[in-house]
């Protein structure tokens, strides 16, 4: 059972990752890592700052 | 779980980034029993799909025979021949940081689990591509597509993709343009980039012809997918305001949504105001989505195209999940022929064309598409973690997308035959009945098929549309063998006009996706291209600028678009050789820049393994293109048409061949000239560029390989292991780095 919810846990993770909703938790960590000492963008901040970076460098879709 | 060495561990030991190489190929080389018992099972069910679709001739064959030998070959080829590439040819060292580890900055530069990102990459270069080009290409029975596809992408597709990704990852993430610059100098670098530009308006605009055609007096298909626009901006505001950040839960609000908008789409096209406003035609529905193009382009992205990209990518790996599982539990029987009738001539009704070449420039996605190339260098290599893990992404990748294509083939095959021919063939042919349809059908002389006026009314009716006559462009055909398969999965023969409006919606999601995407990229690749000569342009925040460069790559695609659609010669059938070409060609290009950077690293004597697929792609499309071009045939050769219809204007005449008035034929004369010019501009860019890689893999190999353009070698200081499943050996060092530096909060497992 234990081992079921760890199987499920794991597949949601990989879902969001796959989506790209993990993004925000991942700059958290990128930030924590590289040792600023300047607070982290909060939640809305950050996705602000990622559409607008998205805005400047466009991602290519395949057909 | 991915070990980084955190913020704490500054001037800790760290254990080695990488796995001993002998070590791995020790790994790699031991066949222990259970080993050799797992691949030689591969091996023999394997050989025994490719022995049932290829030489058994029973009436039918079943889908899982299809499955078994795609599948068999894929693991295959993953597991001997794209570790050939990795030994031979391109030898990643695990030691040195990718621009995701040494350029981190939180946003493109992350380093990303590497199951998460093969989920990312597959959802950026899978979309319409694989789902259309098979189905048109069954034409010719399903033995010849389903052979390109699976051996195509083996020695040719999975490698471009490969290549360009681990090149890329080499040198900080740069595109494809960039590096053709680098290698190819001046000339080659334009062509490279002009013929990078053109070929990405013909792609957009045959991709949207694809959606016009399947929305063109449809009004339960048109609400449907209208509805996604709003259905996005919401999702947009919602993320934007409401709940920043909660992607997971809009994406599920989203589908929601979408599925509400199907069935909502089946009461509306019920209603007589519904079939009143919803019934378009497909001008007005080419005018629509060129205004749409256009103001998707210049809103800003958080309130159209990154959430309508969420859904789509929500939408792609569930759809393709789901339909892998249908087919596997429906298993439906395929009685089209291994070789139809056409496979050995060059008039067919669909795509007309010999098999060689034809058949290989109409199935371009799934078996060898170029536009990876542009995924995989500058979007993907900035996320890899490890080297290594280039293979299992880039190969590994595009088996998937190719196995899509099977998916997509059998389904488009598992209608009946008849059925198949009247939905594809363009409406000069057909007048657009059922009695028309089944009167040119029944006159081909094709064995086993007999289609009655009544089958056709009778399967519109079932998915609910109006006529399922000349539905030409390859979705709506795919839409009704997915809704046959699915419904015998789920719903029962009721679920029918559900699942065909779901497949039709899903199949407009990616296109739309892909529209929204490539016009901006575009965009920003007129706008560094001018700015070489009016700097002004290069800054991509000037209104002005973006507004001009948008304006012209929408009128670019819309231009094609309208021709396709207004076209009386039918448009898909026309156009999409050409999009098979364009996409190849940019394969080739591709490719041979592939080729002078190996060649420049000094890897003579594994050249080949590039040098096959180029030069299999140089001929098709440089074959494929001069039939298109110097053919007298006017079916096949745009100039032989062009001239045919303009002596007939000379001569008098109001009518000719399929044209019934003079605008008609004023119509093909001007379309042919277009078609005729792309042609010959696609293959003398193509032919500049492959010439001059060429020449620069000759001067490099004379010289015994050259200094490179890769960038400095950053030692790595984070490890992760390389494919799907990690080896003892992998495990091992991974644990170590578990037990030195701890977890973190990674995406992934």
């Amino acid at each position: 059972m234990a081992d079921l919810v760890d199987r499920l846990r794991s597949l949601n993770r990989f879902w969001r990752g796959v989506i790209g909703a993990d993004k925000y938790d991942r700059y958290l960590d990128h930030h924590r890592r590289a040792g600023h000492t300047h607070p982290p963008m909060t939640e809305r901040e950050y996705w602000r700052a990622r559409t607008e970076h998205q805005e400047r460098n466009p991602q290519g879709r395949c057909c | 779980m991915t070990q980084v060495s955190g913020g704490g561990a500054a001037g800790q030991e760290l254990p080695p980034a990488a796995v001993d190489e002998d070590v791995l190929l020790r790994e790699r080389r031991a066949w222990t029993p259970l080993k050799i018992a797992i691949w030689a099972t591969i091996a023999l069910l394997g050989g025994l799909g490719w022995v049932m679709i290829a030489l058994v001739r029973g009436e039918t064959v079943n889908a899982i025979w299809f499955v078994f030998a795609a599948v068999a070959t894929y693991l295959i080829a993953y597991r001997f021949y794209s570790t050939y590439i990795e030994d031979k040819l391109l030898r990643p060292d695990d030691r040195r940081a990718t621009p995701a580890e040494y350029a981190e900055n939180g946003q493109d530069f992350v380093p990303t689990d590497r199951r998460v990102l093969y989920g990312h990459h597959f959802a950026a270069i899978a979309g319409a591509g694989p789902l259309v080009g098979p189905v048109l290409a069954a034409q010719m029975g399903y033995l010849p597509g389903t052979i390109w596809i699976i051996v195509g992408v083996v020695l040719a597709g999975a490698v471009q993709d490969y290549l360009v990704l681990f090149f890329s990852t080499r040198r900080g993430g740069r595109s494809l343009g960039q590096m053709a610059r680098e290698e190819l100098g001046r000339v080659g670098g334009t062509a490279a980039l002009v013929a990078t530009l053109s070929i990405m308006i013909i792609l957009i605009a045959v991709l949207t012809l694809v959606v016009v055609n399947a929305l063109g007096e449809s009004p339960w298909g048109v609400f449907s997918v209208a509805l996604t626009i709003p259905i996005a901006l919401f999702m947009g505001v919602y993320l934007r305001f409401l709940r920043p950040g909660k992607v997971s839960e809009v994406s599920w609000i989203g589908f929601a949504l979408l599925i509400g908008a199907i069935v909502a789409g089946g009461w509306v096209a019920e209603t007589e105001w519904g079939q009143a406003l919803f019934t378009l035609e497909r001008t007005t529905i080419a005018w629509g989505i060129i205004v749409y193009g256009f103001v998707a382009a210049v809103l800003p992205v958080w309130l159209l195209l990154a959430p309508r990209d969420y859904l789509s990518t929500f939408m792609k790996i569930g759809t393709i999940v789901l339909l892998a599982v249908a087919i596997i539990v429906v298993r439906p029987e395929i009685d089209a022929p291994a070789f139809s009738e056409f496979a050995g001539r060059d008039d067919g009704p669909i795509v007309a064309g010999s098999l060689f070449p034809f058949l290989f420039v109409t199935i371009a996605c799934g078996a060898l598409s170029g536009f990876h190339a542009l995924i995989s260098s500058g979007t993907t290599p900035k996320l890899v973690e490890k080297e290594r893990q280039t293979r299992f992404i880039g190969y590994g990748g595009m088996l998937m997308e190719s196995f899509v294509a099977i998916m997509a083939l059998v389904a488009a095959l598992s209608i009946d035959r008849g059925l198949y021919f009247a939905m594809n063939v363009p409406a000069s042919l057909t007048e657009g009945t059922v009695e028309g349809a089944a009167l040119f059908v029944n006159s081909l002389g094709l064995t086993g098929v007999d289609v009655t006026p009544d089958q056709l009314a009778t399967t519109a009716a079932l998915v609910g549309e109006e006529s399922i006559v000349s539905r030409t462009g390859g979705a709506p055909t795919l839409a009704v063998g997915l809704a046959n398969i699915m419904q015998q999965f789920i719903g029962g023969p009721g679920m029918m006009s559900f699942w065909y409006h779901f497949a039709i919606m899903f199949e407009a999601l990616f296109i739309l996706t892909a529209v929204d995407a490539g016009t901006r990229v575009a965009r920003f690749m007129l706008q560094d291209a001018i700015g070489t000569v009016v700097p002004k342009f290069r800054d991509t925040s000037w209104r002005v600028g973006a507004w001009i460069c948008t304006a012209l790559m929408v009128g670019g695609w819309g231009a094609i678009l309208v021709m396709g659609v207004t076209d009386p010669l039918g448009g898909i059938n026309t156009l999409f050789p050409l999009f098979g070409i364009a996409n190849q060609l940019l394969a080739a290009i591709a490719l041979a820049v592939c080729l002078a950077i190996a060649a420049r690293r000094g890897h003579v004597r594994y050249l080949w393994i590039i040098a096959v697929p180029l030069a299999f792609a140089a001929v098709v499309t440089i074959t494929a293109s001069m039939y298109k071009i110097f053919s007298p045939k006017p079916a096949i050769g745009y100039w032989a048409q062009h001239v045919a219809f303009r002596d007939a204007i000379a001569a008098g005449e109001t009518s000719f061949g399929n044209a019934g008035t003079p605008e008609a034929m004023a119509a093909v004369v001007r379309n042919t000239f277009v078609q005729g010019t792309l042609s010959i501009l696609f293959v003398t860019l193509a032919i500049i560029v492959i010439v001059t890689a060429v020449l620069a893999a000759w001067t490099s190999i004379r010289m015994g390989g050259r200094p490179g353009f890769e960038a400095d070698e950053i030692p790595s200081k984070i490890y992760a292991p390389s494919g799907m499943i990690a080896t003892p050996a992998e495990k091992e060092l991974e644990s170590e780095w578990a037990g030195k530096v701890g977890t973190t909060v990674r995406a992934g497992h």
